[in-house]
C-alpha cells in the first residue's frame, strides 16, 4: 500500500479510538448535566431531606461524603507514604519486601464490597466503633492504600539517584537524606496518588454500605462515632430503593457527587502544581 | 606517618567475586592535588570513593587492609561514617546540584550538620561562593534555581556546597569531563587556588588535566597502584613501563 495512504489509515484509526475514549465521559457528564442541573439549588444544597428524600436538600450526604473522603486520606496518606519510604529506601530487594509487594499488588485487586466486609468485622464489631464515620473512613483508607503506596513508590524511584548519593556525600544521615532530598522532590508523585485515592473513596459504595452509611438520617452527624449519609449511597437508595423520587433529584444527586469529587481533585491539583512549580529537575 | 593526608595499606576491594583493587599502597600528602590516572576500569574512582566510603552503598562491596584519613582507620567498626563525610567532601562527575536555589544548595550542608545559626547562614553562603569565584557573577542570583546556571557555574556551585563543612580533603571524581576546554581551565585554576586549604585527590580521563593541574600523580592498571610519584617524573621519567606506554597514548 501506498505509504502516504497507510499513515493516513493509521492516524484516522488513532484518533477515532482517542475518540472513543472521550466519547463516554463526554456523553455521562452532558445526560447529568442536562437532568440534573435543574434540581440543583441553594435549599437542595444546604437543607435535610424532608418527606422520605422526596424533598428537601441533601446536606447531610454531601458532608457524610467529604468527613469520610478527608479520613480516609489522613489516615491511608500518612501510612501509605510511610510504607513507600520504607519499601523503597530501606528494606532493599528482600524476600520480606517482595512479599509486602505482592500483598500491595493483591489488596489493589480485592473488590470494594469484601473491603466493606472486612470493615464490618474489625471496625464495626471487633474495634467496637459501630456503624460510624471512623469504621468507613478506616474501611474507605484501607482501601486506598495500595493506590497511595503504589504511586507513591513510583514517586520514590522516579527521584534520581544522584540527589541521595550527593546528600550521603555531604554526610547526611539516610533519614535526613531521605527527609530533605527524596521525599519534598517525590511530593507532586505523592500527591497523584493521593487525588486517585480520594476520587475512588468518594465515589465507592460498597466499603461504607456496612461500615457508616445511613438510609435516611435528616441530621448532621456530630462526632466520628455517629452515622452518616452519603452521597454514592443515597444516590443508590433514591435510584432503587425510594419510589416517587424526582428523576432530576437522582441526577442531581449525581450531579454533586461528581462535582464534589471534581472539586477536591482540582484543589489537590492545584496544590501539587505549586509543588512542582518549585521543583523541578 | 603524620604528613599524610590520606593513607592505604594493602588496600584490596571486592564487588562481589570481583576484585577492584589489588594491595593499594598510597599515600597522600596534605594541601596537594594528587591525580589518579589510569584507563577506564582500572579502579582510579573506586579508589576514590573509598576514602568517603561512598563505595558502602553498592551492595556486596568488601574491604581489606588498612585505610587511614587524617590518621584515623575509616574502616574501623567504631568509625563515625557521617563525620568522615563532613572531612571529605566530594564533587562528582556531573554537575549535580540539588533542583534548589543557590544559596539552599550551600546551605544544605549547614543545616544537615547544624554547623551554624540560621542568622549566620549568609555569611557562609557568600564565603563559600567566594572561595570558588562565583559569588560576584551569583550574588543577585542566590535565590534563583542552581538549574538555571551554566555548566560551569553549577560545577562551581558543587565545589562550593562542600566548603562550608571545612573539609580537610576534597575528592573529585573527573570534574571536568562534563565541561568546555575553557570551563576545564577555569576549575582547574580553581584547584590550584583551594590547595592551599584543602588536600585534592583527583580522578581523571584527561592526561594533559594531570599534567597540568596536579602536584602528584598514581597510574593506576587493572585494580593495582602500578606507580605513584611527583607528576613531573610521572610524566617526563616513569619507571615503569606500563606507565609509559600509557601517558605515550600506546593504550588506554
Amino acid at each position: 500500500m501506498n505509504p502516504r495512504l497507510s499513515q493516513k489509515i493509521a492516524f484516522s484509526l488513532l484518533f477515532l479510538a482517542t475518540l472513543l475514549v472521550v466519547l463516554p465521559v463526554v456523553v455521562i457528564l452532558a445526560i447529568i448535566v442536562a437532568k440534573g442541573a435543574s434540581a440543583i439549588s441553594w435549599e437542595f444544597l444546604f437543607s435535610m431531606p424532608r418527606d422520605g428524600m422526596r424533598a428537601g436538600g441533601i446536606l447531610p450526604a454531601i458532608l457524610g461524603t467529604l468527613y469520610l473522603v478527608l479520613g480516609a486520606v489522613l489516615f491511608a496518606v500518612p501510612l501509605g507514604v510511610a510504607a513507600a519510604v520504607y519499601l523503597v529506601e530501606y528494606s532493599g530487594n528482600n524476600r520480606f519486601s517482595r512479599l509486602v509487594k505482592l500483598a500491595i499488588v493483591n489488596l489493589a485487586g480485592v473488590p470494594s464490597v469484601v473491603y466493606g466486609l472486612f470493615g464490618l468485622g474489625i471496625f464495626v464489631i471487633f474495634f467496637r466503633f459501630g456503624a460510624s464515620i471512623l469504621s468507613g473512613a478506616l474501611t474507605l483508607g484501607i482501601m486506598i492504600l495500595p493506590v497511595i503506596i503504589t504511586s507513591s513508590r513510583e514517586a520514590l524511584e522516579s527521584v534520581p539517584r544522584h540527589f541521595r548519593t550527593v546528600s550521603l556525600s555531604l554526610g547526611a544521615s539516610r533519614w535526613q537524606t531521605i527527609r530533605h532530598s527524596v521525599l519534598p522532590h517525590a511530593l507532586p508523585g505523592i500527591m497523584t496518588g493521593m487525588i486517585l485515592g480520594l476520587g475512588r473513596a468518594a465515589g465507592e459504595t460498597a466499603p461504607i454500605l456496612f461500615t457508616v452509611a445511613a438510609f435516611y438520617l435528616p441530621r448532621l452527624p456530630q462526632s466520628v462515632f455517629d452515622q452518616t449519609m452519603a452521597l454514592p449511597y443515597h444516590l443508590y437508595v433514591i435510584s432503587t430503593q425510594v419510589p416517587g423520587i424526582p428523576e432530576n433529584v437522582r441526577y442531581g444527586t449525581a450531579l454533586v457527587l461528581l462535582t464534589l469529587v471534581l472539586l477536591l481533585n482540582l484543589a489537590a491539583i492545584i496544590l501539587r502544581s505549586r509543588f512542582r512549580g518549585k521543583k523541578k529537575w | 606517618m603524620g604528613d599524610f593526608c590520606i593513607e592505604t595499606r594493602g588496600l584490596d576491594l571486592f564487588y562481589g567475586d570481583f576484585q577492584a583493587l589489588t594491595a593499594v599502597d598510597l599515600q597522600v600528602p596534605a594541601r596537594e592535588v594528587t591525580a589518579l590516572i589510569g584507563p577506564s576500569g582500572c579502579g582510579k574512582s573506586t579508589l576514590l570513593r573509598v576514602f568517603n566510603r561512598m563505595n558502602d552503598l553498592i551492595d556486596g562491596v568488601r574491604v581489606a587492609g588498612k585505610v587511614l584519613v587524617d590518621n584515623e582507620d575509616i574502616y574501623a567498626p567504631d568509625a563515625d561514617l557521617l563525620r568522615l563525610r563532613e572531612k571529605v567532601g566530594m564533587v562528582f562527575q556531573r554537575p549535580n546540584p540539588f533542583p534548589l536555589s543557590v544559596y539552599e544548595n550551600i546551605a544544605f550542608g549547614l543545616s544537615v550538620h547544624r554547623l551554624a545559626g540560621r542568622r549566620e547562614y549568609g555569611m557562609v553562603v557568600e564565603q563559600a561562593l567566594r572561595d570558588v569565584l562565583l559569588w560576584d557573577d551569583l550574588k543577585d542570583k542566590l535565590h534563583k534555581s542552581a538549574l538555571s546556571l551554566s555548566l560551569e557555574q553549577q560545577q562551581r556551585l558543587c565545589i562550593a556546597r562542600v566548603l562550608p563543612l571545612k573539609p580537610q580533603v576534597l575528592l573529585m571524581d573527573e570534574p571536568c569531563s562534563a565541561l568546555d576546554p575553557i570551563a576545564t581551565l577555569h576549575i582547574e585554576d580553581l584547584m590550584r587556588k583551594l590547595k592551599s586549604d584543602y588536600t585534592i585527590v583527583i580522578v581523571t580521563h584527561n592526561m594533559q588535566q594531570a599534567a597540568r593541574a596536579s602536584d602528584r600523580a598514581g597510574f593506576m592498571y587493572l585494580g593495582k597502584l602500578i606507580e605513584f610519584d611527583e607528576t613531573a617524573k610521572i610524566f617526563t621519567q616513569p619507571r615503569q613501563e606500563l606507565t609509559e606506554n600509557y601517558i605515550s597514548g600506546r593504550f588506554g
